[in-house]
């Protein structure tokens, strides 16, 4: 990372410090912006996180690793995650991943070369009731049909 | 999203103003009120409301929280969605309620994180409370200051677990605590913390309005009041339902429209699966009691994978931190994949199945101890289908 972005970053720490206090009960909101700004929480932003809030690295590491919705690493720019649970399982969400698969040649757990897509499983979205269901991102989208699947990507692709 | 069949509690016309006729009442007198209805838990322990408040409240401190949970995690659970969007008002009230009755002035919401597109809403009612001085300070003329946050979970099943969800909110890692003591002693930063679900909070500020007698009149001599049912899987008319408690099993799914059944999960993930022939039991604490989920097989289905999904489930969810759910977790669903090779010895299911037991009551959590209860059951009713099928 260049210093000029370091300081951003130490900046828009110190600013989410100030809105949710320096206490530790702030760690979890400072993350969940850090990681929807940035994508991830990455090495230098986990440091200042704790610096600035007066713990240990590790600790603030052991929290990250911990939710399942926060990286260390970089992810792409949109996150497709397709609900794996019962209730989707049973309206044909295999025919939906082999959807998706296909529409954005690539597998589950992967993320495309231009770090635009990645493809994940999640667990239910409580959506059960309009399965197959998912989360590009923060948004939810349900009763999904593969031609459904084109469509979203479309506009996605659009952007 | 409506409730699906004719509501019988959550109905606008019973909102009336609970909270103001809260407001008026003594904190005693809504302790009494809320233990006299009954009102048990709807999160799935079913630990009665009122003694919950009772112990917050006799607890001494000068600070103390509550704290809805709304972290809705069972697989085929969906109902705190339905109210947290279509009483999202009585939802905080029933906290402000909850917070006047046990000397709280300070409220979270723990939103999991897959529902953070519904925050924008939540916090606009917030902010319509504020301003009609339903929230802050001196509400409603009464002296009583209470403020609500909002906060966010982060894809983790286990912080549904009050200790964890309280972990979470302190800025942990969503491990468990060992209880006692209980939240209502040792919550929040060490407070007196009551805990919540969403619609055991939203049916508060009804019940104070419409009165406990009307309360104690529906459901059954353990069970008052109604529960929400998630209904999924496959049924014609999948969502919410409100139910009296006692109503069975084949009655709810009739409603959704079920054909052909095979068996009914009834509590998600970490409930009990009913096969057809008992659908005459009931929901209630009496006989099958649930947070409120019901997903329903149809005769095609192969419960061996049903199964295999929900162990996949849970040893992915469970936190680690104690032996019987981290590791037998990852045996039960071993043995699942070792059925499904045509390896797995009748001998070695027994012991599985015993191993299942072992975690029922070694485990530290819910969480270990509701795990095998899918294994179990299913092993139970269908075991002799599926070891003669693979
Ligand atoms: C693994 C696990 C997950 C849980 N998830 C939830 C949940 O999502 N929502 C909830 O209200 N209770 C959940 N609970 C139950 C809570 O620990 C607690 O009993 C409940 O919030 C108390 O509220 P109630 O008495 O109003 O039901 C969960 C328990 C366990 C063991
Ligand atoms: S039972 Fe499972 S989820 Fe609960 S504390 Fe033990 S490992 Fe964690
Ligand atoms: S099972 Fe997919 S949203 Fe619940």
């Amino acid at each position: 990372m260049l210093v000029s972005e370091i300081n951003t970053l130490t900046e828009e720490i110190s600013s989410l410090v100030e809105k949710y206090g320096a206490g530790r009960q702030s760690l979890l909101p400072i993350l969940q912006e850090i990681q929807i700004r940035y994508g991830h929480i990455s090495d230098v932003a986990q440091q200042e996180i704790a610096r600035l809030l007066d713990i240990h690295p590790v600790e603030v590491y052991g929290v990250t690793t911990f939710y399942s919705f926060l990286n260390t690493t970089k992810r792409a720019k949109y996150n497709i995650r397709l609900c794996k649970t019962i209730s989707c399982d049973l309206t044909n969400k295999d025919g939906i991943a082999r959807a998706l698969e296909r529409e954005l040649g690539i597998k589950f757990g992967e993320i495309s070369s231009d770090e635009k897509y990645s493809l994940a499983y999640v667990s239910c979205l409580g959506m059960c009731d309009q399965g197959p269901a998912m989360l590009i991102n923060n948004q939810v989208y349900s009763k999904l049909t593969p031609r459904k699947v084109v469509e979203i990507l479309d506009q996605i692709k659009g952007r | 999203m409506p409730i699906l069949n004719k509501a019988i509690v959550f109905k606008q016309e019973n909102c009336g103003d609970g909270l103001q006729k809260a407001l008026n009442m003594k904190p005693i007198d809504i302790l009494f009120a809320v233990r006299e209805s009954g009102l048990k838990g709807r999160g799935g322990a079913g630990f009665p409301a009122g003694s919950k408040w009772m112990l917050a409240s006799a607890a001494q401190s000068d600070k103390k929280y509550v704290i809805c949970n709304a972290d809705e995690g069972e697989p085929g659970t969906f109902k705190d969605r339905l109210l947290l969007t279509e009483f999202t008002e009585q939802v905080f009230n029933g906290m402000t309620i909850c917070g006047y009755a046990i000397g709280a002035h300070h409220g979270f919401v723990y939103l999991r994180g897959e529902y953070s597109y519904m925050i924008d809403e939540m916090q606009a009612t917030l902010q319509q409370l504020h301003n009609s001085g339903r929230l802050g300070k001196n509400i409603l003329g009464s002296g009583f200051d209470f403020d609500i946050e909002i906060r966010l979970g982060s894809g983790a099943y286990v912080c549904g677990e009050e200790s964890a969800l309280i972990e979470s909110l302190e800025g942990n890692r969503g491990e468990p605590r060992n209880r006692p003591p209980y939240p209502a002693n040792t919550g929040y930063m060490g407070f007196p913390t009551v805990v919540n679900n969403v619609e055991t909070l939203a049916t508060v500020p009804i019940l104070i309005n419409k009165g406990v007698d009307w309360f104690t009149s529906i459901g059954t001599e353990k069970s008052r009041g109604t529960k929400l049912i998630s209904v999924s899987g496959d049924v014609d008319r999948p969502g919410v339902y409100e139910i009296p408690y006692g109503t069975t099993i084949m009655e709810i799914i009739e409603m959704a429209g079920a054909r052909d059944v095979k068996a009914v999960q009834v509590g998600g993930a970490s409930g009990i699966c009913i096969p057809e022939a008992e659908l005459h039991r009931n929901i209630s604490f009496e006989d099958v009691p649930t947070g409120g989920s019901i997903i329903v097989f149809n005769n095609s289905r192969d419960m061996l994978k049903i199964l295999e999904n929900f162990m996949e489930f849970f040893t992915e969810e469970s936190c680690g931190q104690c032996t019987p759910c981290r590791i037998g977790n990852k045996k039960l669903l071993d043995g699942v994949f070792m059925i499904e090779r045509g390896e797995c010895s009748v001998q070695y299911l027994r012991e599985l199945i015993s191993l299942g037991e072992t975690m029922q009551v070694a485990s530290k959590c819910g969480l270990g101890q509701s795990s095998p209860n899918s294994f179990i059951t299913i092993m139970k009713h269908f075991g002799d289908e599926i070891l003669s099928k693979y």
